[in-house]
């Protein structure tokens, strides 16, 4: 690099520069807050919602699956799962029930997580909540 | 090896390539279970598996900034360790709390886990990257802060160069973005948000901090260009990773639930986001074109030359490739990402903790600045089967992302996932065969260690 362009110069572009994009960033960030409730619909989070997303966390969904496109790539998206089990909550229910405890012979399993009913219904909930989110018509199609 | 108390970074370079073993070892488990669904169910499902691989991941790079702060700060600061004894005391806290963690991931279902540690007092577990329990997530606080007081002590009542300052500056981010991992509200899409401050500004903010600081040491004490020159440089390169990499958090925002003019803003920043990564490439190349003694630590002078390659096409290029809105609609959550997630990581990070150990052990090990001859042509052999294996990972990836992408989203009938993941699994099969040269690039790299041989005296230049 050029004499010309100093040491000072290049710390104050690392100063100025950070400083003023975070705070820009700081900004949008406001902005989305705002704009979030209108997209999010979190006047829908009932209880039951709450717990699905409890249970979707303490049993580590996100391993194996995405949600939203974030998380593992082992099984399928599940943001839309309730679209693509015919917005059926008792499909999603029925599926995860019946998983055989000791997986299917050569194939990825998915466990046997022995919930009760309320749980199947408070997670079958956060699923199809997180259907209705409005994430700008992602995925781009049924299948994720 | 000038000061007493950068021995204490042995320990933590010890530990660091452990647990890499580790991880790499978890990786070929979940890769076979990509072909082989059922193995190891139900002892150990897949995301048990993966979760040991990428949290082992962090851990060890953690080890390995750790143990490249105490090794770099006490010869930056011209002063010893503000307190070696702090230093080996979070040193067995961080192993055993972190051993402890993978353990009960392995031991007990992640649910009993939860239990177990109180996650419903503060829910913080089952989100990617931090399933650690809350109570680790709070141990991993207290040695942070520790670290930082101890590194922080030593810088500011020693010399102050540009390089301990940008470590310290990217440590103290690592901590404090590290807080929002305690932020776990109902709404997914709050709760996504505010994930991605911990993880975005990570990797793509704060760590390339202590990735410039690390490279511009090794490059000081390897070339012996002009520490003018190299701050010069340093400065620029970290300008430009926050002016492009903060805004650039806008490419995690387009299908979360955020307003659509994320879509613009993440795509033109995170497109120029490569540009500090090739920057780092051309000083890398440039500095040691410009060296004005012949170090003899080659392996050193490779691993830092390799970085800079390696962030670039991993993070710079292989990030690029998926980073528009209207690609990444099409790429977003598929095996594009997994094949940019493992160039990324192990270019940049991987190998600047690789450079920074294989700059500092012989010091440690022998107060020499090099290994013997032999032992350098093994390490060298380690670097080129480990990194040319991650190449093919990635183009395998890439194949099968590709090919996924088609028959699952974009193709005029699409397939269900799992349909789409049988045809593609002779890219799995693949990439599991160059996983084991992987693994066998990561023996004979510890193999290195034990070719001994006569240490390597400072070329008289």
């Amino acid at each position: 690099m050029s004499e010309a362009f100093t040491k000072s110069m290049a710390r104050n572009i690392f100063i100025g520069g950070s400083l003023f994009f975070f705070l820009v960033f700081l900004a949008l960030t406001f902005d989305s807050m705002g704009a979030l409730p209108e997209r999010d619909h979190r006047e829908n989070i009932t209880p039951a919602v709450v717990n699905g997303k409890m249970l979707w966390e303490e049993n580590d969904c996100i391993g194996c699956h995405t949600l939203m496109g974030e998380g593992a790539y082992f099984a399928p998206e599940l943001a839309n799962v309730y679209d693509r089990f015919g917005k059926s909550k008792d499909a999603i229910k029925a599926f995860i029930a019946s998983r055989p405890a000791e997986g299917i012979e050569g194939r990825r399993s998915m466990p046997q997580f022995n919930f009760s009913d309320k749980e199947l219904d408070d997670i079958a909930e956060f699923l199809k909540w997180t259907s209705e989110i409005n994430d700008a018509g992602w995925p781009p199609n049924i299948q994720g | 090896m000038q000061y007493q108390s950068q021995s204490v970074s042995k320990l933590y370079f010890i530990a660091a390539i452990g647990l890499f073993v580790g991880q790499i070892l978890f990786g070929l488990i979940i890769g076979l279970q990509y072909v082989m669904g059922d193995f190891l169910f139900p002892e150990i499902p897949f995301n048990v598996a993966r979760m040991v691989h990428t949290n082992l991941l962090i851990v060890w790079l953690l080890f390995g900034f750790m143990g490249a702060a105490y090794y770099m700060v006490p010869e930056e600061s011209e002063r010893e360790l503000f307190s070696p004894k702090l230093a080996v005391a979070l040193f067995w806290i961080f192993l055993v709390a972190g051993a402890l963690t993978i353990l009960g991931y392995l031991l007990v279902p992640y649910a009993t886990l939860a239990k177990m540690t109180g996650n419903d007092l503060l829910p913080t577990m089952g989100r990617e990257f931090l399933e650690q329990p809350t109570i680790t997530k709070l141990g991993i606080v207290v040695v942070a802060l520790g670290f930082l007081y101890n590194i922080g002590m030593t810088i500011l009542t020693g010399r102050k160069t540009v390089v301990n300052i940008v470590m310290l500056t990217g440590l103290v981010g690592l901590a404090v973005f590290f807080l929002f991992s305690f932020y776990n509200p109902a709404n997914l899409v709050l709760d996504k948000y505010y994930w991605w401050w911990t993880v975005h500004l990570w990797v793509e903010g704060v760590w390339e901090l202590i990735l410039g600081s690390i490279l511009a040491f090794v490059l000081i004490k390897t070339t012996g260009v002009d520490r003018e020159v190299i701050e010069k440089w340093l400065y620029i390169i970290i300008a430009m990773t926050l002016i492009t990499g903060i805004i650039g958090t806008g490419h995690h925002y387009y299908w979360i639930g955020t307003p659509e003019y994320w879509q613009i803003l993440g795509s033109v920043f995170s497109a120029l986001e490569p540009i500090p990564f090739f920057m780092m490439t051309l000083f890398a190349f440039n500095m040691v074109n410009k060296r004005r003694k012949d170090h003899p630590n080659k392996a050193a002078v490779l691993w830092a030359m390799g970085t800079g390659v390696m962030a670039f096409l991993g993070a710079g290029l292989w990030g690029f490739i998926h980073t528009l809105a209207p690609v990444n609609y099409f790429t977003h959550g598929t095996q594009i990402t997994a094949a940019h997630g493992h160039m990324a990581f192990y270019g940049a990070y991987v190998m600047i903790v690789l450079t920074m150990i294989s700059y500092a052990m012989p010091h440690l090990r022998h107060g020499k600045p090099a290994n013997s001859e032999k032992a350098q042509v093994i390490e060298m052999w380690s670097f080129w089967l480990m990194t040319v294996a991650i190449v093919f990972i990635t183009l395998l990836l890439t194949g099968a992302g590709i090919l996924q992408v088609w028959l699952q989203r974009a193709a005029e009938d699409p397939m269900p996932f799992m349909v789409a993941q049988e045809k593609i699994a002779f890219f799995y099969w693949a990439r599991e065969a160059v996983g084991v040269i992987f693994l066998v690039g990561l023996v004979v790299y510890i193999a290195s260690f034990f070719a001994g041989g006569e240490p390597k005296e400072e070329a008289s230049s």
